[in-house]
Protein backbone atom coordinates (compact mmCIF):
# COMPACT_ATOMS: atom_id res chain seq x y z
CA UNK A 1 0.00 0.00 0.00
CA UNK A 2 1.04 3.66 -0.85
CA UNK A 3 2.30 5.54 2.18
CA UNK A 4 0.25 8.15 1.44
CA UNK A 5 -2.99 6.32 1.25
CA UNK A 6 -2.44 4.53 4.55
CA UNK A 7 -1.87 8.27 6.47
CA UNK A 8 -4.95 9.17 4.93
CA UNK A 9 -6.82 6.37 6.41
CA UNK A 10 -5.58 6.24 9.13
CA UNK A 11 -6.27 10.25 10.23
CA UNK A 12 -10.18 9.44 8.87
CA UNK A 13 -10.37 5.99 10.91
CA UNK A 14 -9.81 8.07 13.62
CA UNK A 15 -11.55 11.17 12.77
CA UNK A 16 -14.07 10.93 10.35
CA UNK A 17 -14.37 14.52 9.74
CA UNK A 18 -10.61 15.34 8.89
CA UNK A 19 -11.11 17.74 5.71
CA UNK A 20 -9.01 17.96 2.76
CA UNK A 21 -7.45 20.98 3.46
CA UNK A 22 -6.53 19.59 7.39
CA UNK A 23 -4.66 16.11 6.12
CA UNK A 24 -3.18 17.94 3.20
CA UNK A 25 -1.32 19.75 6.47
CA UNK A 26 -0.57 16.39 7.86
CA UNK A 27 0.96 14.50 5.39
CA UNK A 28 2.14 17.37 2.61
CA UNK A 29 0.18 16.34 -0.17
CA UNK A 30 -1.46 18.69 -1.83
CA UNK A 31 -5.61 19.38 -0.82
CA UNK A 32 -6.67 18.46 -4.29
CA UNK A 33 -4.86 15.25 -4.34
CA UNK A 34 -6.11 14.30 -1.17
CA UNK A 35 -9.63 15.13 -2.30
CA UNK A 36 -8.83 13.14 -5.61
CA UNK A 37 -6.88 9.96 -3.15
CA UNK A 38 -10.33 10.14 -1.22
CA UNK A 39 -12.87 10.04 -3.73
CA UNK A 40 -10.74 6.89 -5.44
CA UNK A 41 -10.98 5.47 -2.24
CA UNK A 42 -14.76 5.79 -1.93
CA UNK A 43 -15.29 5.27 -5.25
CA UNK A 44 -13.63 1.42 -5.24
CA UNK A 45 -15.17 0.73 -1.54
CA UNK A 46 -12.35 0.81 0.38
CA UNK A 47 -13.74 3.42 2.51
CA UNK A 48 -17.26 2.27 3.31
CA UNK A 49 -18.68 4.77 5.48
CA UNK A 50 -18.34 7.93 7.36
CA UNK A 51 -20.22 7.36 11.31
CA UNK A 52 -20.15 8.88 14.79
CA UNK A 53 -19.63 6.96 17.69
CA UNK A 54 -22.48 8.37 20.03
CA UNK A 55 -23.11 7.57 23.65
CA UNK A 56 -26.75 7.56 23.74
CA UNK A 57 -27.08 6.83 27.56
CA UNK A 58 -25.45 11.01 28.72
CA UNK A 59 -28.85 12.55 26.37
CA UNK A 60 -31.07 9.83 28.31
CA UNK A 61 -31.91 7.69 25.73
CA UNK A 62 -30.81 4.30 26.99
CA UNK A 63 -31.18 1.90 24.05
CA UNK A 64 -30.16 -1.54 25.08
CA UNK A 65 -28.12 -4.43 23.16
CA UNK A 66 -27.50 -7.95 22.98
CA UNK A 67 -25.31 -9.79 21.43
CA UNK A 68 -27.09 -13.01 19.59
CA UNK A 69 -25.86 -16.34 18.88
CA UNK A 70 -27.31 -18.22 16.03
CA UNK A 71 -26.97 -22.00 14.78
CA UNK A 72 -28.43 -21.86 11.79
CA UNK A 73 -29.18 -24.87 8.92
CA UNK A 74 -28.38 -24.61 5.12
CA UNK A 75 -30.99 -25.22 2.65
CA UNK A 76 -30.08 -26.52 -0.73
CA UNK A 77 -28.10 -24.50 -2.98
CA UNK A 78 -27.90 -21.87 -0.31
CA UNK A 79 -24.98 -20.02 1.57
CA UNK A 80 -24.91 -18.56 4.64
CA UNK A 81 -25.31 -15.01 2.62
CA UNK A 82 -28.93 -15.33 1.74
CA UNK A 83 -29.80 -15.79 5.98
CA UNK A 84 -27.40 -13.17 6.48
CA UNK A 85 -29.14 -11.04 4.10
CA UNK A 86 -32.48 -11.85 5.46
CA UNK A 87 -31.37 -10.81 8.74
CA UNK A 88 -29.56 -7.55 8.45
CA UNK A 89 -32.28 -5.96 6.65
CA UNK A 90 -33.93 -4.97 10.06
CA UNK A 91 -33.08 -2.19 11.11
CA UNK A 92 -32.70 -3.13 14.68
CA UNK A 93 -29.78 -5.35 13.89
CA UNK A 94 -26.67 -3.70 14.08
CA UNK A 95 -24.17 -6.45 12.84
CA UNK A 96 -23.60 -9.47 11.52
CA UNK A 97 -21.07 -11.76 11.61
CA UNK A 98 -20.13 -15.06 10.16
CA UNK A 99 -18.33 -17.02 13.00
CA UNK A 100 -16.28 -20.37 13.27
CA UNK A 101 -16.78 -22.22 16.42
CA UNK A 102 -19.65 -23.28 17.86
CA UNK A 103 -22.30 -21.44 16.65
CA UNK A 104 -22.35 -19.36 13.13
CA UNK A 105 -23.58 -16.28 13.26
CA UNK A 106 -23.29 -12.99 16.00
CA UNK A 107 -25.72 -10.57 15.49
CA UNK A 108 -26.09 -7.62 17.64
CA UNK A 109 -29.05 -6.26 17.99
CA UNK A 110 -30.70 -2.27 19.77
CA UNK A 111 -33.79 -1.76 21.02
CA UNK A 112 -35.87 0.89 23.41
CA UNK A 113 -35.87 -2.01 26.24
CA UNK A 114 -34.92 -5.75 27.10
CA UNK A 115 -38.73 -6.58 26.23
CA UNK A 116 -38.70 -5.02 22.73
CA UNK A 117 -34.83 -6.88 21.99
CA UNK A 118 -36.11 -9.67 23.40
CA UNK A 119 -39.74 -10.14 20.99
CA UNK A 120 -37.76 -9.06 18.15
CA UNK A 121 -35.58 -11.91 18.40
CA UNK A 122 -38.30 -14.31 19.38
CA UNK A 123 -40.31 -12.68 16.56
CA UNK A 124 -38.70 -11.99 13.62
CA UNK A 125 -34.89 -14.23 14.08
CA UNK A 126 -36.45 -17.18 16.00
CA UNK A 127 -38.66 -17.90 13.60
CA UNK A 128 -37.02 -17.75 10.25
CA UNK A 129 -36.77 -21.28 8.45
CA UNK A 130 -33.24 -21.80 8.62
CA UNK A 131 -32.08 -20.37 12.36
CA UNK A 132 -32.03 -23.85 14.91
CA UNK A 133 -31.76 -21.86 17.82
CA UNK A 134 -31.13 -18.59 18.93
CA UNK A 135 -29.11 -17.65 22.54
CA UNK A 136 -29.45 -13.48 23.41
CA UNK A 137 -26.89 -11.82 25.57
CA UNK A 138 -27.83 -8.54 26.89
CA UNK A 139 -25.26 -6.25 27.21
CA UNK A 140 -24.45 -4.41 30.56
CA UNK A 141 -22.32 -2.06 29.88
CA UNK A 142 -19.74 -1.08 26.90
CA UNK A 143 -16.34 -0.03 28.05
CA UNK A 144 -14.55 0.01 23.92
CA UNK A 145 -16.84 1.06 20.81
CA UNK A 146 -14.93 0.36 17.49
CA UNK A 147 -11.67 0.83 18.70
CA UNK A 148 -12.79 4.32 20.94
CA UNK A 149 -12.79 3.97 24.61
CA UNK A 150 -15.96 5.40 25.90
CA UNK A 151 -15.17 6.11 29.35
CA UNK A 152 -10.88 7.20 30.35
CA UNK A 153 -10.30 7.65 33.69
CA UNK A 154 -6.78 8.38 33.13
CA UNK A 155 -4.66 11.49 32.52
CA UNK A 156 -0.74 11.71 32.36
CA UNK A 157 1.29 14.58 33.51
CA UNK A 158 4.14 14.83 32.07
CA UNK A 159 6.99 17.63 33.26
CA UNK A 160 6.28 20.83 30.39
CA UNK A 161 10.00 20.93 30.09
CA UNK A 162 12.85 18.50 29.59
CA UNK A 163 15.62 17.76 27.41
CA UNK B 1 30.75 23.31 70.85
CA UNK B 2 32.01 22.23 67.82
CA UNK B 3 32.10 24.61 65.04
CA UNK B 4 29.06 24.98 62.09
CA UNK B 5 30.36 24.07 58.50
CA UNK B 6 29.57 25.40 54.63
CA UNK B 7 29.04 21.76 53.35
CA UNK B 8 29.55 23.88 49.82
CA UNK B 9 33.35 23.56 50.44
CA UNK B 10 33.51 19.61 50.08
CA UNK B 11 31.74 19.88 46.45
CA UNK B 12 34.40 18.99 43.78
CA UNK B 13 35.96 21.28 40.99
CA UNK B 14 34.28 19.06 38.13
CA UNK B 15 31.04 19.46 39.50
CA UNK B 16 31.41 22.85 39.92
CA UNK B 17 32.66 23.32 37.05
CA UNK B 18 28.94 21.99 35.00
CA UNK B 19 27.59 24.30 33.33
CA UNK B 20 24.20 25.41 34.50
CA UNK B 21 21.49 24.24 32.82
CA UNK B 22 19.68 26.08 29.99
CA UNK B 23 16.19 25.08 30.84
CA UNK B 24 16.03 25.44 34.82
CA UNK B 25 14.65 29.12 35.02
CA UNK B 26 11.71 27.54 32.47
CA UNK B 27 10.57 25.20 35.29
CA UNK B 28 10.22 28.34 37.71
CA UNK B 29 8.45 30.20 35.23
CA UNK B 30 6.32 27.27 34.00
CA UNK B 31 4.82 26.57 37.03
CA UNK B 32 2.12 29.32 38.24
CA UNK B 33 1.02 29.91 34.78
CA UNK B 34 -2.42 28.54 33.16
CA UNK B 35 -3.18 27.64 30.28
CA UNK B 36 0.06 26.50 28.79
CA UNK B 37 0.78 25.09 25.47
CA UNK B 38 4.07 23.47 25.89
CA UNK B 39 6.09 22.51 23.05
CA UNK B 40 9.24 21.94 25.15
CA UNK B 41 9.05 18.31 26.24
CA UNK B 42 11.72 16.23 25.39
CA UNK B 43 9.76 13.04 25.37
CA UNK B 44 6.89 11.25 23.24
CA UNK B 45 3.43 12.15 24.51
CA UNK B 46 2.04 8.56 24.00
CA UNK B 47 1.81 6.42 26.99
CA UNK B 48 3.74 3.17 26.28
CA UNK B 49 1.90 0.85 24.58
CA UNK B 50 -0.22 -1.65 26.81
CA UNK B 51 1.15 -4.80 25.67
CA UNK B 52 4.60 -4.04 26.71
CA UNK B 53 2.60 -2.39 30.80
CA UNK B 54 0.74 -5.65 30.29
CA UNK B 55 4.11 -7.67 30.62
CA UNK B 56 5.76 -5.71 32.89
CA UNK B 57 2.45 -5.67 35.51
CA UNK B 58 2.17 -9.48 34.90
CA UNK B 59 6.64 -10.18 35.55
CA UNK B 60 5.64 -8.10 38.97
CA UNK B 61 2.59 -10.19 39.78
CA UNK B 62 5.03 -13.55 39.30
CA UNK B 63 7.06 -11.76 41.33
CA UNK B 64 10.42 -10.95 38.96
CA UNK B 65 11.99 -8.44 41.05
CA UNK B 66 15.58 -9.45 41.34
CA UNK B 67 18.75 -8.43 40.13
CA UNK B 68 19.18 -9.49 36.60
CA UNK B 69 23.35 -10.35 35.18
CA UNK B 70 25.16 -7.00 35.72
CA UNK B 71 25.39 -7.13 31.48
CA UNK B 72 21.42 -7.56 31.78
CA UNK B 73 18.58 -10.13 31.43
CA UNK B 74 20.38 -12.81 28.43
CA UNK B 75 16.66 -13.07 26.73
CA UNK B 76 16.68 -9.27 25.99
CA UNK B 77 20.61 -9.09 24.91
CA UNK B 78 19.65 -11.87 22.37
CA UNK B 79 16.52 -9.89 21.04
CA UNK B 80 19.07 -7.00 20.62
CA UNK B 81 21.26 -9.15 18.82
CA UNK B 82 18.42 -10.48 16.51
CA UNK B 83 17.10 -6.84 15.71
CA UNK B 84 19.78 -5.21 14.73
CA UNK B 85 21.34 -8.37 12.67
CA UNK B 86 18.00 -8.29 10.70
CA UNK B 87 17.42 -4.07 10.61
CA UNK B 88 21.45 -3.66 9.55
CA UNK B 89 23.25 -7.11 8.93
CA UNK B 90 25.02 -5.95 12.00
CA UNK B 91 26.37 -8.96 14.36
CA UNK B 92 26.86 -8.35 18.04
CA UNK B 93 27.71 -10.85 20.10
CA UNK B 94 25.02 -11.07 23.43
CA UNK B 95 27.42 -12.46 25.80
CA UNK B 96 30.20 -10.21 25.28
CA UNK B 97 29.23 -7.41 23.30
CA UNK B 98 26.09 -5.81 24.62
CA UNK B 99 25.21 -4.10 27.93
CA UNK B 100 22.21 -3.02 29.20
CA UNK B 101 21.83 0.31 30.91
CA UNK B 102 19.58 2.60 33.29
CA UNK B 103 18.66 5.02 30.05
CA UNK B 104 21.40 6.66 27.45
CA UNK B 105 22.09 8.29 30.27
CA UNK B 106 24.10 5.91 31.89
CA UNK B 107 25.53 4.31 28.52
CA UNK B 108 26.53 7.10 28.08
CA UNK B 109 28.56 8.27 30.91
CA UNK B 110 29.83 5.06 31.81
CA UNK B 111 31.07 4.64 27.77
CA UNK B 112 33.00 8.24 28.62
CA UNK B 113 34.42 7.22 31.81
CA UNK B 114 35.64 3.47 29.97
CA UNK B 115 37.29 5.62 27.50
CA UNK B 116 38.35 9.28 28.59
CA UNK B 117 41.73 9.69 30.68
CA UNK B 118 42.41 13.01 32.49
CA UNK B 119 43.32 15.64 29.73
CA UNK B 120 41.58 13.19 26.62
CA UNK B 121 40.16 15.91 24.02
CA UNK B 122 36.49 14.34 23.44
CA UNK B 123 34.89 16.28 20.44
CA UNK B 124 31.31 17.14 20.86
CA UNK B 125 29.04 18.26 17.80
CA UNK B 126 26.72 20.73 18.70
CA UNK B 127 23.54 21.55 19.20
CA UNK B 128 23.13 18.27 20.81
CA UNK B 129 21.73 17.16 23.41
CA UNK B 130 22.97 18.83 27.09
CA UNK B 131 24.34 15.58 28.62
CA UNK B 132 27.43 15.16 26.33
CA UNK B 133 29.78 18.17 27.49
CA UNK B 134 28.76 17.46 31.63
CA UNK B 135 29.76 14.02 31.02
CA UNK B 136 33.46 14.71 29.46
CA UNK B 137 34.00 17.54 32.02
CA UNK B 138 33.06 14.67 34.90
CA UNK B 139 34.99 12.19 33.39
CA UNK B 140 38.23 14.19 33.19
CA UNK B 141 38.18 15.36 29.83
CA UNK B 142 38.40 17.93 28.10
CA UNK B 143 35.01 18.71 25.82
CA UNK B 144 36.01 20.27 22.24
CA UNK B 145 32.58 21.78 20.42
CA UNK B 146 32.43 21.31 16.86
CA UNK B 147 29.40 23.22 15.51
CA UNK B 148 26.75 22.10 12.86
CA UNK B 149 24.92 24.70 10.78
CA UNK B 150 21.21 25.63 8.87
CA UNK B 151 23.64 25.83 5.40
CA UNK B 152 24.12 21.97 6.06
CA UNK B 153 21.14 21.03 7.36
CA UNK B 154 22.66 20.65 10.76
CA UNK B 155 24.43 17.77 9.48
CA UNK B 156 28.35 17.46 10.72
CA UNK B 157 30.62 17.91 7.64
CA UNK B 158 34.54 16.75 7.55
CA UNK B 159 35.18 20.12 6.97
CA UNK B 160 33.97 21.37 10.00
CA UNK B 161 35.73 18.35 12.19
CA UNK B 162 38.99 18.18 10.93
CA UNK B 163 40.11 21.41 12.39
CA UNK B 164 39.01 20.50 15.56
CA UNK B 165 41.30 17.04 15.72
CA UNK B 166 44.36 17.28 17.79
CA UNK B 167 46.73 15.00 18.77
CA UNK B 168 45.17 14.75 22.42
CA UNK B 169 41.65 14.36 20.41
CA UNK B 170 40.39 10.47 21.96
CA UNK B 171 37.38 10.04 20.67
CA UNK B 172 34.36 11.95 19.22
CA UNK B 173 30.18 11.48 20.29
CA UNK B 174 27.62 12.20 17.31
CA UNK B 175 24.09 12.30 17.90
CA UNK B 176 22.00 11.59 14.63
CA UNK B 177 19.05 11.90 14.49
CA UNK B 178 19.56 14.64 16.37
CA UNK B 179 18.24 16.51 19.09
CA UNK B 180 17.38 19.53 18.92
CA UNK B 181 17.57 19.98 15.48
CA UNK B 182 16.07 16.74 14.05
CA UNK B 183 18.89 16.48 11.63
CA UNK B 184 19.88 12.84 9.89
CA UNK B 185 23.50 12.53 8.74
CA UNK B 186 24.17 10.79 4.72
CA UNK B 187 25.44 7.63 3.97
CA UNK B 188 28.24 10.08 1.82
CA UNK B 189 28.59 12.82 4.64
CA UNK B 190 29.21 9.60 7.16
CA UNK B 191 31.81 7.94 5.45
CA UNK B 192 33.75 10.67 5.59
CA UNK B 193 34.00 11.23 8.93
CA UNK B 194 34.62 7.58 8.89
CA UNK B 195 37.88 8.27 6.91
CA UNK B 196 39.02 11.06 9.63
CA UNK B 197 37.97 8.71 12.82
CA UNK B 198 40.59 6.06 11.13
CA UNK B 199 43.57 8.73 10.04
CA UNK B 200 43.38 10.30 13.63
CA UNK B 201 42.75 6.73 15.48
CA UNK B 202 39.64 8.05 17.26
CA UNK B 203 36.77 6.30 19.07
CA UNK B 204 32.81 7.01 18.14
CA UNK B 205 30.59 7.79 20.79
CA UNK B 206 27.16 7.37 19.09
CA UNK B 207 23.80 8.21 20.64
CA UNK B 208 21.09 6.94 18.41
CA UNK B 209 18.26 7.04 20.45
CA UNK B 210 16.16 8.44 17.96
CA UNK B 211 17.32 5.71 15.72
CA UNK B 212 13.59 4.50 14.77
CA UNK B 213 12.58 8.34 14.31
CA UNK B 214 13.81 8.68 11.09
CA UNK B 215 11.25 10.03 8.45
CA UNK B 216 13.13 10.43 5.63
CA UNK B 217 15.51 8.13 4.23
CA UNK B 218 17.06 5.05 6.41
CA UNK B 219 18.68 5.77 9.36
CA UNK B 220 22.43 4.08 8.92
CA UNK B 221 24.06 3.19 12.31
CA UNK B 222 27.77 4.75 12.68
CA UNK B 223 29.11 1.41 13.23
CA UNK B 224 27.57 -0.47 10.37
CA UNK B 225 30.21 1.65 8.08
CA UNK B 226 33.03 -0.52 6.97
CA UNK B 227 35.76 -0.76 9.69
CA UNK B 228 33.80 1.30 12.69
CA UNK B 229 32.18 -1.47 14.11
CA UNK B 230 34.86 -2.07 16.71
CA UNK B 231 35.89 1.82 16.64
CA UNK B 232 32.37 2.67 17.88
CA UNK B 233 30.06 2.15 20.33
CA UNK B 234 25.97 2.36 19.78
CA UNK B 235 24.09 4.19 22.94
CA UNK B 236 20.59 3.29 22.06
CA UNK B 237 17.01 2.84 24.31
CA UNK B 238 13.67 2.54 24.36
CA UNK B 239 12.41 5.69 25.54
CA UNK B 240 11.82 7.23 22.17
CA UNK B 241 10.79 4.60 19.92
CA UNK B 242 8.33 2.68 22.71
CA UNK B 243 7.67 5.90 24.32
CA UNK B 244 9.45 4.24 27.77
CA UNK B 245 11.15 7.38 28.91
CA UNK B 246 10.14 6.72 32.34
CA UNK B 247 10.98 2.94 32.61
CA UNK B 248 14.91 3.99 32.10
CA UNK B 249 16.29 1.55 29.64
CA UNK B 250 18.98 1.96 27.48
CA UNK B 251 21.78 -0.24 26.40
CA UNK B 252 25.23 0.06 24.49
CA UNK B 253 27.09 -2.05 21.57
CA UNK B 254 30.37 -2.73 21.01
CA UNK B 255 33.51 -4.16 21.01
CA UNK B 256 34.07 -7.19 23.70
CA UNK B 257 36.60 -4.90 25.25
CA UNK B 258 34.65 -1.17 25.31
CA UNK B 259 31.66 -2.99 26.58
CA UNK B 260 33.18 -5.32 29.36
CA UNK B 261 34.91 -1.72 30.58
CA UNK B 262 32.28 0.19 30.29
CA UNK B 263 30.69 -2.99 32.76
CA UNK B 264 33.04 -2.91 35.32
CA UNK B 265 31.91 0.75 36.07
CA UNK B 266 28.27 -0.35 35.21
CA UNK B 267 28.43 -2.99 38.06
CA UNK B 268 29.25 -0.57 40.65
CA UNK B 269 27.31 2.07 39.73
CA UNK B 270 24.11 0.68 38.76
CA UNK B 271 24.31 -2.69 39.22
CA UNK B 272 21.87 -4.03 36.77
CA UNK B 273 19.15 -2.15 35.05
CA UNK B 274 15.94 -2.55 36.34
CA UNK B 275 14.40 -5.48 35.87
CA UNK B 276 10.94 -4.32 35.45
CA UNK B 277 11.93 -2.48 32.65
CA UNK B 278 14.16 -5.27 30.79
CA UNK B 279 10.95 -7.40 30.58
CA UNK B 280 9.21 -4.93 28.87
CA UNK B 281 11.59 -3.94 26.58
CA UNK B 282 12.20 -7.95 25.55
CA UNK B 283 8.40 -7.39 24.71
CA UNK B 284 8.71 -4.16 22.83
CA UNK B 285 11.13 -6.38 20.56
CA UNK B 286 9.29 -9.11 20.12
CA UNK B 287 5.92 -7.93 19.77
CA UNK B 288 6.15 -3.93 19.40
CA UNK B 289 7.08 -3.21 15.42
CA UNK B 290 3.53 -2.27 15.01
CA UNK B 291 2.57 0.15 17.48
CA UNK B 292 6.05 1.76 17.30
CA UNK B 293 5.58 1.94 13.35
CA UNK B 294 2.24 3.74 14.06
CA UNK B 295 3.30 6.16 16.34
CA UNK B 296 6.30 6.95 13.96
CA UNK B 297 3.53 7.67 11.44
CA UNK B 298 1.83 9.91 13.84
CA UNK B 299 4.93 12.05 14.34
CA UNK B 300 5.21 12.15 10.89
CA UNK B 301 1.52 13.66 10.36
CA UNK B 302 2.90 16.27 13.02
CA UNK B 303 5.94 17.19 11.40
CA UNK B 304 4.43 18.13 8.02
CA UNK B 305 1.72 19.75 10.33
CA UNK B 306 4.47 21.85 12.24
CA UNK B 307 6.35 22.64 9.22
CA UNK B 308 3.66 23.99 7.31
CA UNK B 309 2.20 26.00 10.53
CA UNK B 310 5.77 27.48 11.36
CA UNK B 311 5.87 28.47 7.29
CA UNK B 312 2.07 29.87 7.14
CA UNK B 313 3.57 32.36 10.11
CA UNK B 314 7.16 33.37 8.35
CA UNK B 315 9.25 31.31 10.63
CA UNK B 316 12.28 29.51 8.32
CA UNK B 317 12.98 25.89 9.83
CA UNK B 318 15.00 23.59 7.67
CA UNK B 319 12.97 20.39 7.34
CA UNK B 320 13.69 17.97 10.37
CA UNK B 321 13.97 14.48 9.12
CA UNK B 322 14.21 12.58 12.31
CA UNK B 323 13.45 12.55 16.22
CA UNK B 324 10.63 14.95 17.24
CA UNK B 325 11.57 18.53 16.97
CA UNK B 326 11.82 21.42 14.88
CA UNK B 327 14.26 23.72 15.22
CA UNK B 328 13.17 27.45 13.63
CA UNK B 329 15.33 29.93 13.11
CA UNK B 330 14.30 33.18 14.97
CA UNK B 331 17.45 35.47 14.79
CA UNK B 332 15.39 37.70 12.12
CA UNK B 333 13.67 38.86 15.61
CA UNK B 334 16.31 40.67 16.87
CA UNK B 335 15.89 38.94 20.12
CA UNK B 336 18.14 36.42 21.08
CA UNK B 337 16.56 32.44 22.05
CA UNK B 338 16.23 32.71 25.52
CA UNK B 339 14.77 35.87 25.15
CA UNK B 340 12.75 35.13 22.87
CA UNK B 341 11.16 32.12 24.26
CA UNK B 342 10.88 33.44 27.80
CA UNK B 343 9.02 36.48 26.16
CA UNK B 344 6.97 33.65 23.97
CA UNK B 345 6.26 31.89 27.46
CA UNK B 346 5.03 34.77 29.61
CA UNK B 347 3.31 36.63 26.61
CA UNK B 348 1.59 33.80 25.25
CA UNK B 349 2.45 30.96 27.16
CA UNK B 350 3.84 28.40 24.81
CA UNK B 351 6.79 26.71 26.16
CA UNK B 352 9.62 26.41 23.39
CA UNK B 353 13.62 25.36 24.26
CA UNK B 354 15.45 28.07 23.43
CA UNK B 355 18.55 26.48 21.04
CA UNK B 356 21.81 27.89 23.04
CA UNK B 357 20.85 25.62 25.56
CA UNK B 358 21.71 22.73 23.06
CA UNK B 359 25.24 24.27 22.66
CA UNK B 360 26.15 28.29 21.14
CA UNK B 361 25.34 26.89 17.59
CA UNK B 362 21.87 27.02 18.71
CA UNK B 363 21.77 30.50 19.16
CA UNK B 364 18.96 32.11 17.11
CA UNK B 365 16.91 29.17 17.21
CA UNK B 366 14.33 27.58 19.31
CA UNK B 367 13.83 23.37 19.74
CA UNK B 368 9.96 22.79 19.58
CA UNK B 369 9.07 19.50 20.12
CA UNK B 370 6.10 17.74 18.31
CA UNK B 371 5.60 15.07 20.24
CA UNK B 372 2.53 16.83 21.77
CA UNK B 373 -1.16 16.84 20.52
CA UNK B 374 -2.04 18.15 17.07
CA UNK B 375 -4.81 20.78 19.18
CA UNK B 376 -1.72 22.16 20.98
CA UNK B 377 0.42 22.13 18.03
CA UNK B 378 -2.09 24.06 16.47
CA UNK B 379 -2.81 26.60 19.36
CA UNK B 380 1.34 27.17 19.82
CA UNK B 381 1.51 28.02 16.03
CA UNK B 382 -1.02 30.55 16.64
CA UNK B 383 -0.02 32.17 19.31
CA UNK B 384 3.75 32.79 18.27
CA UNK B 385 2.21 33.81 15.06
CA UNK B 386 0.41 36.75 17.23
CA UNK B 387 3.52 36.86 19.20
CA UNK B 388 5.71 37.74 15.93
CA UNK B 389 2.99 40.30 14.23
CA UNK B 390 3.55 41.82 18.00
CA UNK B 391 7.20 42.49 17.52
CA UNK B 392 7.16 43.82 14.24
CA UNK B 393 4.83 46.27 15.32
Amino acid sequence: MDEMIRHILEILENDARASPEEIAALTGMSAQDVSQAIAKLEETGVIRHYKTIVDWDLVGENYVYAVIELKVTLERNQGYQVIAERIYKFPEVRSVRLLSGDYDISLTVRGKSMKDVAFFVAEKIATLDQVQSTSTHFVLKTYKEDGVILHEPESIQRLPVSF
Amino acid sequence: MRPPCDPSKFIAEAVKSIPPSGIRRFFDLVSGLEDVVSLGVGEPDFITPWHIREMCIHSLEKGQTSYTSNYGLPELRDELTRTYYKRYGLDYDPASEILITTGVSEALDIAIRAVVNPGDEVIVVQPSYVAYVPSVILAGGKPVIVSTHRDDDFSLTAEALKPAITSKTKAIVLNFPNNPTGAIMQQEGMEDIADLVVENDLFVISDEVYECLTYEGTHVPFSSLEGMKDRTVMLNGFSKAYAMTGLRLGFAMGAPDIIHSMMMIHQYCMLCAPITAQIGAIEALRNGKGEMERMVREYDRRRHFIMKGFNSIGLECCSPKGAFYAFPYIGDTGLSSSDFAERLLNEKKVVTIPGDAFGEAGEGFLRCAYAASLDDIKKAIERMGDFLDKLKQ
